[in-house]
């Protein structure tokens, strides 16, 4: 115990807490209430029966009811708990309801049929994981397909990404050229129209570019995010411009700059825009949704969502198939989010 | 990753050493800027062009030859008023009722979660135990799918929530919250601060570590106190950051649709309508699909985006000039 | 070692699709589900594909959302799927392939009847555009167990929405219980009681007009008991937009005594009430105008005239029309019949309790009850504007934003808008 007091206590470096890493410690507590509380009961909530999830009030774990074989009956039966009447206290096993009436009978003396009030009676349930929502998925998918297409689209639009907007950032940040003012307005203006808007003509140009239907139609119209652009540009301009000078001096030429000195001192802002297209290639549902309609191209995202219906959802199977997609960014994430620490402290600005 | 890609690096440097030579050091910049360029004009900017051919065509037909030409027709149907201020005297009531809701919303979501996003990082980024852990724990709600946060939300705000259950509990007691329009605007407020935060907090964790750690030596050596060293050291650094954070959360936060719409359905009434639903509804899920007035309506949203952050721009210039 | 596996059978996977791609004549068919409709519908396929050996149909799951907003928008740009199982019934009727041509005329017709006039659009005709294949039909279910509880009488057959009123608030002040009444978030499910208190829809010249005396009568009825607790107020006022609703959540866990929905609720509702409480479909409550109407709907499959392979596509949907395998989908299904065959055959439906079938059954029966008007709704390519408008114009009553009368302004000129628009 004292050791996790002391894990929990301890600041790197210095020996005593300051005021302030009492209230960091607490506002970090009170996010992990708040931040991953709901997060965690989805992925127990994805356990659950159809049934379960229609309940009010939601619980916080997976239940079913309990159920005793009893000899003589095929089916194995539900147990109840009374809550009041004749039979108080005792657990019963039912037979059959009609109407406000159940027929009950005592598991251990079979053979006398009891008629109790339903409302004297509560069921007994036990924790219990609705494992089927995930094995029906193997069944009903080719989840691997799925799988592959997202994975294939979200890697190669990510890299492809990365490069074109880094170039754009370093060009819009580190050269004073006739037009830069006006492709940077440019790049942020498009961000003003909603992607709502747009997806209709965008459709149509990808159509008529031949790509309908074709994982490149996802891929490559999502390379072209201004979003990247302009973080990529706010970053390299506080790279000190020092640092291109002296290699410009040792003639270093300008494609090498770029690879070998802006690209690594903007290790942390590529982190985070590398995090943020993974995500949204991962996520992205609107867009595949009309470009992709054919099973084999199909991504995780569409099929997650195919089980909405237009009046129903089948909200066990979609909450199951949430935490599935969700594991492999999650662990893509904290794979990455540590590069966001490796800035120019730790590169040396060399 | 850096030591797969040198190879291919080394073959580039190449023919861009070749154009260097060329074209000299500044032309280059046309030569770094062109694959973003065709990417970006083809399936951004002519993606905007043709939305504003929309705007000036009417029907319901989707592809831009079948449809005619009305001007600027769907421009003056959705500024027909009497009174701006009053949805009512509208010709298109719901549009004014989503400006308004939109105001007020962008006006406390943006306060809030750039605060708490800055607060974060800063908390996020000194010397605690476990960041990466805490980094997740701030970071995951930005990965569910706007669909499932309002599920949950659901779950916990519904009349027979988790939420009610507990006050009930307390003896407090429970209250209907979404059926009450300042709640239910209230809890929509929240839910996207709580849905969007990490995003903003991982823009300026990256930004904190631009900010070099000799400067903060010295501010200790100063004995400067904490508040201090934030506003005469953190601040001004971060700023442009800060400036992405500030116009991205702004453009949007005025864009904020899908959670809510999943949440509330934009009621009640129209109490969480945002202009995004509106476009939405007028011109994808509603029937006739009226694409003209929807890209009419965008285009006047986006006007008013482009003036807001140039205002941003121009602050953030003042600021880092003065 | 794993790894490698692993990537094998995800290569495999990838060629083996392709290659089966480029051999046979493949066509697509776009279907989204509330249950198990297009997972029955590729093993009834498998059967055609048997029979026709090098047609392959594949059945693409897609969400509902694809169907509605996306089809059209694929379809006017020339890359629609070959067939689509559809809801906007009227409103693509322009992209649908006539199976007149490959079909026997007489026998659909006779199978069909009116409902194939639903798929023609506004300019009528006489083409064969699509087989209903889910027909629904709105009507509510009663929380049985509530009414034996409190010891209410069930108002019987001819009861009003009055009548109903009056028992299930009587039932729901003696048993404790949430609600006495709600019903879905839906233009089309107030339909059947707007018509049942009056509301024509249409003018003498046939043309669209939604209020009249009779739906503003049935409006003023509804918001007054959405404000006085005799309906669920949370259903219409807690949403907003033109968003779905409904309440079957609040009637599964025994919070509500009367519930107006729809036949495909049937299948949900003995899933997740299980043994809770006994629940029953009645008659839909007649209106003072006389009326006891519900509205019907539904799905059906269409095929598309820019596909390469009519007389295939028109040979399957022929395949999934004749009188056995149609009766075998709605049995597994569990929807209603529209082919007039197979319903007065009677369904057996599968695996199924005895409640259930008679709910369906029940549901079944309504079908004489349903009004003309009603019917003609249903078939109207503009009535997607009009459920639309209905239930944003009447969630505003509700919550307050605007009176009765200034909702009922609107929704007439929001029509008017509309209609001008999409001519």
């Amino acid at each position: 115990m004292g050791k996790i007091w002391d894990f929990l206590t301890a600041t790197r470096g210095s020996t005593r807490l300051h005021w302030t890493d009492w209230v960091s410690y607490a506002y970090l507590c009170t996010g992990i209430f708040l931040m991953f509380g709901p997060v965690v009961w989805l992925v127990l909530s994805s356990f659950k029966t159809e049934a379960d999830l229609q309940r009010f009030p939601p619980t916080l774990l997976p239940y079913a009811q309990q159920t005793v074989e009893v000899d003589g009956y095929d089916d194995a039966l539900p147990l109840f708990v009374m809550t009041a009447g004749e039979y108080e206290g005792m657990t019963l096993a039912q037979l059959r309801r009609v109407g406000n009436q159940a027929q009950m009978i005592d598991p251990l003396n079979p053979e006398e049929r009891l008629r109790v009030n339903i409302a004297n009676r509560e069921p007994v349930e036990e924790f219990s994981l609705a494992t089927e929502n995930y094995t029906s998925l193997f069944e009903r998918f080719n989840f691997l397909r799925f799988f592959w297409n997202s994975t294939f689209i979200t890697v190669t639009a990510t890299l492809l990404m990365l490069l074109v907007n880094s170039m754009a950032a370093f060009a819009l940040s580190k050269y004073e050229f006739r037009g830069r003012t006006a492709v940077l307005l440019l790049v942020v203006g498009t961000l003003m129209i909603p992607q709502t808007v747009v997806l209709v003509p965008l459709f149509l140009i990808v159509t008529e570019l031949g790509m309908f239907n074709s994982l490149w139609g996802v891929i490559i119209p999502g390379a072209a995010t201004p979003t990247g652009v302009f973080l990529l540009r706010q970053y390299m301009i506080t790279i000190p411009d020092e640092i291109l000078d002296a290699a410009r001096m040792d003639k270093a030429s300008e494609w090498k700059i770029f690879w070998r000195i802006i690209i690594p001192l903007s290790a942390p802002a590529i982190a985070v825009l590398a995090i943020l297209a993974i995500m949204w290639r991962w996520n992205d549902f609107l867009w595949p949704l009309i470009v992709l309609t054919q099973t084999e191209n199909f991504t995780l995202q569409l099929a997650l969502n195919s089980f909405q219906g237009e009046l129903t959802t089948d909200w066990s199977s979609l909450l199951a198939m949430t935490v599935l997609t969700l594991l492999p960014i999650a662990t893509v994430f904290m794979f990455l989010q540590k590069y966001i620490a490796t800035g120019i402290a730790s590169t040396g600005g060399k | 990753m850096l030591q797969i890609l040198s190879p291919i690096m080394r073959i580039v440097e190449v023919p861009m050493l070749a154009l260097q030579r060329l074209l000299g050091i500044n032309k280059l910049a046309w030569v770094f800027l062109l694959p973003n360029l065709i990417l970006f004009g083809l399936f951004a900017f002519l993606p905007v062009i043709l939305n504003v051919s929309y705007a000036m065509t009417g029907g319901d037909n989707v592809l831009l030859a079948d449809r005619p030409n009305v001007g600027l027709r769907n421009f003056v149907t959705l500024t027909d008023c009497e009174n701006f201020l009053d949805p009512n005297s509208c010709r298109e009531d719901k549009f004014w009722r989503a400006v308004w809701n939109t105001t007020w919303f962008v006006t406390l979501q943006v306060g809030a979660m750039v605060g708490f996003a800055l607060l974060t990082a800063i908390i996020l980024n000194g010397k605690i135990r476990a960041r990466g852990f805490f980094r997740s724990v701030f970071f995951f709600p930005v990965l569910l799918s706007p669909v499932v946060v309002a599920l949950i939300w659901k779950w916990i705000l519904q009349r027979e929530g988790v939420l009610n259950a507990f006050l009930d509990w307390t003896g407090i007691g429970g209250y209907n919250w979404l059926v009450d329009a300042q709640w239910a605007f209230t809890w929509s407020v929240f839910i996207s601060v709580w849905a969007h935060m990490g995003f903003y907090t991982l823009i300026l964790l990256a930004g904190l570590q631009a900010i070099p750690r000799d400067v903060y030596e010295a501010a200790l050596m100063d004995r400067a106190s904490p508040w201090r060293t934030f506003r005469r050291i953190t601040l001004p650094l971060l700023s442009p950051t800060m400036l992405v954070v500030l116009v991205l959360a702004l453009i949007k936060g005025v864009q904020t649709f899908d959670e809510i719409y999943a949440f509330t359905g934009g009621g009640p009434g129209t109490a969480t309508t945002f202009i995004i639903q509106y476009i939405y509804e007028e011109g994808f899920a509603g029937a006739p699909r009226l694409f003209g007035l929807a890209a009419a309506a965008s285009l006047l949203v986006a006007i008013v985006l482009v003036i807001l952050t140039l205002i941003q721009l121009w602050v953030n210039r003042r600021n880092v000039d003065g | 070692m794993t790894n490698k596996v692993l990537m094998t059978t995800a290569l495999a996977s990838v060629l083996g699709l392709s290659a089966g791609m480029a051999s046979a004549q493949e066509i697509r068919f776009m279907c989204s589900t509330d249950g198990n409709e297009c997972e029955v519908y590729e093993d009834l396929l498998t059967r055609f594909e048997a029979d026709n050996p090098g047609v392959d149909v594949i059945v693409d799951i897609v969400p509902y959302q694809a169907i509605l907003e996306n089809l059209p928008v694929q379809l006017a740009s020339g890359n629609g799927p070959d067939i689509a199982k559809v809801t906007d019934l009227g409103g693509l009727s322009e992209y649908y392939l006539d199976l007149a041509p490959y079909v026997d005329r007489d026998y659909w017709e006779s199978s069909f009847g009116d409902t194939l006039s639903w798929y023609r659009g506004p300019d009528g005709g006489d083409a064969i555009n699509g087989m209903h294949s889910q027909l629904t039909i709105t009507g509510p279910f009663v929380n049985a167990t509530l009414f034996e509880q409190a010891g209410v009488e069930m108002p019987g057959e001819g009861a009003t929405w009055e009548d109903w009123a009056a028992a299930s608030r009587a039932v729901a002040e003696a048993t404790g219980t949430d609600f006495p009444m709600a019903i879905d978030r839906s233009g089309h499910r107030v339909a059947g009681p707007a018509i049942s208190y009056g509301a024509q829809l249409f003018d003498a010249d046939g043309n669209a007009m939604l209020v009249d005396d009779g739906f503003t009568a049935y409006v003023e009825q509804f918001v007054e008991w959405n404000n006085d607790g005799t309906f669920a107020r949370d259903v219409w006022a807690g949403q907003g937009g033109a968003t779905y609703q409904d309440a079957a959540q609040e009637f599964i866990n025994g919070e509500l005594v009367f519930y107006y929905s729809g036949s495909w609720q049937v299948g949900r509702m003995e899933e997740n009430i299980g043994d809770f409480f006994d629940w029953q479909v009645v008659d839909s409550p007649c209106g003072p105008a006389g009326a006891c109407s519900g509205m019907p709907g539904g799905a059906g499959i269409v095929g598309f005239s820019d596909t390469e392979h009519p007389e295939i596509v028109a040979a399957i949907i022929d395949f999934l029309a004749q009188e056995d395998i149609y009766a075998e989908a709605t049995a597994r299904t569990r929807n209603l019949p529209a082919h007039l065959g197979v319903a007065a055959a009677g369904v057996d439906y599968e695996g199924v309790s005895a409640g259930a079938q008679g709910a369906l059954n029940g549901f079944a029966g309504a079908l004489p009850d349903v009004s003309p008007i009603a019917f003609a709704y249903q078939g109207y390519p503009g009535n997607r504007a009009m459920f639309g408008i209905t239930v944003e114009r009447l969630s505003q009553a509700i919550v307050g934003e605007l009176t009765v009368e200034e909702a009922m302004e609107r929704a007439a000129s929001d029509l008017a808008a509309a209609m001008a628009e999409a001519n």
